[in-house]
């Protein structure tokens, strides 16, 4: 087993350079490591001035997510010992604008997560004599896996949709819409389809697949998408019928 | 970005990377779909040319026979060898992505994915031997 693994780590400073580049570091091999765990022997020992993002290490938060060999990845998960051998690449999430180092800004994400009403949308609230929402194992079924997301944002840098046409709303918050709308409880679906419909909407997705490839959380948002895509052609053909209505 | 940022020492410039032309050589993956995009082309062809057929047995069998002799030429033949391939790939990377679009209960249980790619493959199969045997026959 090597002793050491070196960790190629990008870095970008605005206040002194125009572009990010590479810098090398070595730190110890050991098989428990995860690459978050070589990033903060880095900030602790080898140079502090190192900026990236992180908070739980155990895939729950959603913060470190970076390109680790290319491949969108949360760091907290990616250990040292499953890396092919040779120096480790470790970039910025790709397609963000890159704040510093390894952090980037994902202003935009929130944004258009706003957009899709991620919540539970009521046209009337149940007096709360009458207790709570009640929903069978069935029916939270429907819904649970898109609601394992933890907005860490791997989907939209995996998804080349997004870094093409960045106005794309995206995965994750198309897969957050659909968590809302097989909620049996929820009521705001036909508000969420007319947001998706729309052009930066659902039917910019062409079905590359690799956001649910690099889901770290199996949310699956390219099904989502595509099962999203099915319920708005069903609702616009109900709505050429005489008897459909708008 | 929601509002244009102003760049002062305590909010310096963010750095953003410019997609590379020829990002879809980046990964196998991403090939795949840039190649599944580029050639339904070739699946449109082929439903022209499904359309151009009938118009020409719509309009008896002397215009049918020039539209066969049309098709008999070596550039025509080749061009439908390799929209068949095109298509066979379609078919295949399309049955193989059905499971993920379609959820299918039953019993309030989500069937598994290769059931579901599976029953499309089996009616493809009796669809094509249904099709095969008409012309077998005929």
């Amino acid at each position: 087993m090597p002793q050491t693994v070196t960790l190629s780590v990008a870095r970008y400073r605005p206040e002194k350079e125009s572009e990010p580049s590479f810098e090398s570091y070595e730190v110890p091999f050991r098989r428990d490591w995860v690459v978050l765990d070589a990033l903060n022997y880095i900030k602790d020992r080898l140079d502090g001035s190192l900026s990236f993002r992180w908070s739980c290490r155990m895939g729950v938060c959603g913060s470190c997510g970076m390109t680790v060999n290319g491949q969108p990845r949360l760091t907290c998960a990616s250990f040292l010992s499953a890396e092919p051998p040779g120096p480790i690449r470790v970039e910025p999430l790709r397609y963000f604008p890159i704040v510093r180092d390894l952090v980037v800004d994902i202003t935009d994400f929130m944004t258009k997560l706003r957009k899709v009403k991620p919540w539970i949308v009521r046209r009337e609230e149940k007096p709360l004599a009458e207790g709570e929402y009640r929903q069978t194992p069935d029916q939270l079924d429907a819904y649970k896996q898109f609601s394992m997301c933890i907005n860490c944002l791997l989907c939209y840098s995996a998804c080349p949709i997004y870094g093409l046409e960045p106005s794309f709303i995206g995965p994750a918050a198309i897969a957050l819409a659909q968590r809302y709308n097989q909620d049996s409880r929820d009521e705001g679906s036909a508000e969420r389809l007319q947001i998706l419909s729309e052009h930066d909407g659902m039917w910019q997705c062409t079905f590359v697949g690799e956001c649910t490839k690099a889901c770290p959380k199996h949310v699956d948002p390219a099904g989502a998408i595509q099962q999203y895509k099915l319920t708005s052609a069903a609702h616009w053909f109900k709505t050429l019928l005489p008897w459909g209505g708008r | 970005m929601s509002a244009p940022a102003r760049y002062t020492p305590y909010h310096p410039r963010w750095y953003r990377h410019r997609v590379s032309v020829w990002w879809w050589l980046q990964s196998r993956s991403y090939t795949g779909f840039v190649l599944r995009e580029l050639t339904s082309v070739f699946v449109a062809f082929f439903a022209l040319e499904l359309l151009w057929q009938v118009r020409a047995v719509g309009r008896g069998p002397e215009a049918y026979a020039r539209f066969l002799d049309r098709l008999h030429t070596p550039a025509l033949l080749a061009l439908n060898g390799l929209a068949l391939l095109f298509l066979l790939f379609h078919s295949v990377t399309w049955f193989n992505l059905a499971p993920t679009a379609m959820v299918v209960r039953l019993r309030g249980k989500r069937l598994p994915d290769l059931v579901v790619a599976g029953a499309n493959y089996a009616a493809w199969v009796v669809l094509s031997a249904a099709v095969a045997l008409i012309l077998l026959r005929g």
